[in-house]
């Protein structure tokens, strides 16, 4: 195409605009000057979901062997060495069989006494499992696994639930085979009344419950089948701190809320108060080593403005490699205080 | 005994204190001894206890919570009204003294909580809106809930895009980029709406569970959405609007991924926002925008929103295939369940709390549906066998909160709290026992059942439930 010099240009796109978009919905002139045509290698860049059908799906392949690998090193920190693990996330493979790979239906979701659910009891689609690891995973570093390494990592998980055998090579090219073993492929019922359109995707039905406004007499007695569990009393922390103290109520135990707080220690309120418990333990690792753990590993070693400067800037590799996110909002004399008292053996009285 | 009712203190039976308030209890106060002084008028000893009281109280909210507050002496009265107090004689603080304001010091207790033991990282976790602390139906800002799935960031929304592709190139002519300025030069639209977690009281399906309706309810919140209806950006990039659905992808670590139908993009219902409640959306809740998709579970509602591809069909993303799928008493999960059916709650009193006092309350709580508007609700104080109208407060609007209240006089008995909303749909929130008939125990999600909450004779309010 010839170029229009740049006084011209405003008097051409002006008289022929119109001409050729008359036929077409007027829409995509009317916000003259918003917005950009996305470049063919934007759309690569983000356009990474990979549908049931498989669109979307990039070329590739990984083996059982390679995946352990990478599980090794990057997964199983979180996940545990068998996809078992339930110390951070919810268990990935357990709880399925051979025969729910014939049939596509985990028959332990028929059971109410069955423990708990893994992802591979409830995941009917394997290109879920693919596009979620390549967008999401390693969970602290989300989207570096190469495409080969997403087709390892789950060729690896497969064989871990026994539905590919050791010496397994998962491809673009045998994924929808795989697909036709998922254990619980038959699992998933799309006939409710909870989905927001008559797209054909569910079939709509009436809402299932049905209950009436019965306004006296509505029924004979009034029975409570279920009650705060008495170790669930306290499980949420004071209740007293956690209404005003003013207005139509107050919070149950209120009276006994400033001896109970005094008992604390401060520095323990502190770790709470900064987040540091939801991934440290006193004595036991959570996803992070617990205190005291820490305390013995630094016994006699003058270490404080050394972990001072790892709290406030982050670092993993000590205790594995689950890494400890920078505490940015942490004041420095809070950083000193905490680790003080961590090196200390972490009372909590 | 008239002279003992000159120094008097409030409290319950667990100590707890009522400012401001005269009743006959000396002895509480004072000890016998003192009473004994009291009685032979040592007013002196009185009027050093007086000014002790008024000293502790300017003090700060911990002398404002002990006995100080609770002195009224029933002669001449209440030294918070007698006494001048220091904000009534001295100079108070300048303009812009905080440049964006914050609440009172005395609310600290009006914050958001997570859930221990819910979730082993505060990444991958939840923070619940304290439904007991609030009023009317929108959710302070600051007070939204949290769910995050790979943590939050607070994006440079100058380094912010949103691109409209399709999943097969001729289902959008011409895939555009857009900065925030070019978003925030469109027809905008504002809008109040609920928004609430599918697993929204997920940990009282089968049993009671938490505490208090912060932990129960709490994965809730209402605010006005000032956005982009995104049809108009589809219809800008030349998109096929027969096509069914279309994906919504987050750009955080997670890029959080889900089916939205057509059919609601097409109604003007989905929002591409960025405002929230007069400001920018909050970091947490998807700084600088975020999906709208009203009455639908908040996972629908991506954050940090960074893509919308047209498709012809259904995605079965992580959360459409793993989580947020409904598992039935058959060992069959329904997917794609995605409505949040009517429900309510009364959030005062609630669990956790309690009545001081026998005498008049007024019960207040909140009551929302996915499908329009709510229409009526009941309250039962004796655990659904009988029912009242409650009053419903306006606005009431389609797919948003509407907070109810009734006048209540506690007879000091036990007692047990339900509220039972209905929309204009006429659908009738469900009993637990109804819901558990047709779904089982065992799903986490969509528990729209009608929570109860137990009172008992000493005022305390407990979690419980009723079939």
């Amino acid at each position: 195409m010839f170029k229009f010099s740049n006084a011209m240009k405003p008097a051409f796109a002006l008289a022929l605009v119109p001409l050729l978009f008359a036929t077409q919905a007027t829409a995509a002139d009317k916000y003259s000057g918003v917005g950009r045509t996305a470049t063919p290698a934007e759309i690569q860049a983000w356009d990474i979901d990979v549908r049931p059908d498989f669109k979307g799906l990039p070329k590739g392949s990984g083996s059982v062997e390679q995946g352990q690998v990478i599980w090794e090193n990057k997964c199983a920190s979180c996940h545990g060495t068998f996809g078992e693990n339930n110390t951070v996330f919810t268990p990935l493979i357990g709880g399925t069989t051979k025969e729910d790979v014939k049939t596509g239906n985990v028959a332990n979701l028929k059971r109410n006494d069955y423990p708990g659910r893994t992802t591979i009891m409830k995941v009917s689609t394997l290109s879920t499992l693919w596009d979620y690891i390549h967008r999401a995973m390693p969970w602290n570093a989300p989207k570096t696994l190469s495409d080969d390494d997403v087709y390892a990592v789950l060729a690896y998980l497969l064989n871990l639930a026994e539905i590919v055998p050791d010496d397994f090579t998962l491809t673009n090219n045998n994924i929808q085979d795989v697909q036709k073993l998922m254990p619980n492929r038959n699992g998933m019922m799309r006939k409710h009344a909870m989905w927001p359109g008559k797209s054909g995707l569910v079939t709509a039905t009436p809402p299932d419950t049905k209950n009436t406004t019965c306004m006296t007499n509505c029924k004979p007695a009034a029975k409570v089948s279920s009650t705060l569990p008495d170790y669930a009393k306290t499980s949420h922390g004071e209740l007293a701190t956690q209404v005003r103290p003013f207005g139509q109520t107050r919070g149950q135990g209120s009276a006994d809320a400033p001896a109970a707080k005094s008992a604390h220690n401060p520095d323990y309120a502190l770790a709470e108060k900064s987040g540091c418990t939801a991934c440290h333990g006193i004595n036991q690792k959570i996803v992070g080593p617990g205190f005291t753990e820490i305390a013995d590993k630094y016994k006699g070693q003058d270490v404080t403005s050394k972990l001072v400067t790892k709290v406030k800037n982050g670092g993993s590799g000590v205790w594995g490699s689950m890494p400890m996110p920078p505490q940015t909002d942490l004041k420095d004399s809070d950083a000193q205080a905490l680790v003080k008292w961590i090196l200390s053996g972490a009372p909590t009285q | 005994m008239a002279k003992n009712e000159e120094l008097i203190p409030v409290e319950t039976p667990e100590g707890l204190k009522k400012p401001g308030r005269i009743q006959k209890a000396p002895e509480n106060f004072l000890t016998t001894t003192e009473v004994e002084q009291v009685t032979k008028g040592r007013r002196d000893f009185l009027r050093g206890s007086f000014m002790a009281a008024v000293a502790a109280a300017v003090t700060g909210r911990n002398a404002f919570a002990q006995d100080a507050s609770a002195l009224v002496d029933a002669k001449t009265g209440d030294p918070y009204i007698l006494q001048p107090q220091t904000w009534a004689t001295t100079l108070g603080k300048g303009v812009a003294t905080a440049p964006y304001g914050l609440p009172s010091k005395f609310e600290s207790e009006v914050i958001r909580r997570p859930s221990p033991g819910l979730t082993q990282t505060t990444q991958s976790s939840v923070s619940f809106s304290p439904l007991q602390s609030m009023f009317g139906i929108i959710t302070a800002s600051g007070l939204h809930f949290e769910r995050h799935h790979q943590g939050w960031y607070d994006i440079d929304p100058s380094m912010h895009r949103l691109m409209v592709n399709g999943s097969s190139p001729e289902f959008v002519k011409n895939p555009k980029v857009y900065t925030m300025d070019d978003i925030m030069r469109m027809p905008f639209v504002s809008r109040i709406h609920f928004i609430e977690c599918g697993a929204n009281t997920g940990m009282e399906w089968g049993n009671v569970a938490v505490p208090t309706v912060q932990y129960t309810h709490g994965m809730l919140s209402c605010s006005e959405f000032t956005g982009v209806p995104l049809r108009l950006l589809l219809e800008d990039c030349g998109a096929d609007m027969t096509k069914k659905f279309v994906l919504a992808e987050g750009a955080d670590g997670s890029a959080m991924t889900r089916t939205i139908p057509m059919e609601m993009v097409l109604n003007d219902e989905v929002l591409v926002a960025y405002g929230m409640n007069g400001e920018m959306m909050r970091p947490e809740n998807g700084y600088p925008l975020r999906l709208i998709v009203p009455g639908v579970q908040g996972v629908s509602w991506v954050k940090w929103l960074r893509r919308i591809e047209v498709g012809d069909q259904p995605y079965a993303t992580k959360d459409e295939a793993v989580h947020y799928i409904d598992l039935m008493k058959d060992g069959q999960h329904r997917q794609y369940t995605s409505i949040q059916e009517c429900k309510s709650v009364i959030c005062t009193p609630s669990g956790g709390q309690k009545l001081l006092e026998k005498g008049y309350y007024t019960i207040s709580g909140l009551a929302w549906s996915g499908r329009g508007k709510i229409k009526q609700v009941d309250v039962s104080t004796d655990g659904g066998i009988n029912w009242k109208r409650a009053k419903l407060e306006t606005p009431i609007q389609s797919k948003a909160l509407t907070r109810f209240s009734l006048p209540w006089n506690w007879d000091g008995k036990t007692a047990i709290l339900q509220s039972r909303a209905v929309d204009d749909t006429g659908f009738v929130q469900p009993s637990y026992g109804q819901l558990r008939a047709v779904r089982g125990t065992r799903s986490i999600y969509h528990n729209n059942a009608i929570q109860s909450w137990g009172v008992a004779e000493n005022g305390d309010v407990s979690n419980v439930q009723v079939l």
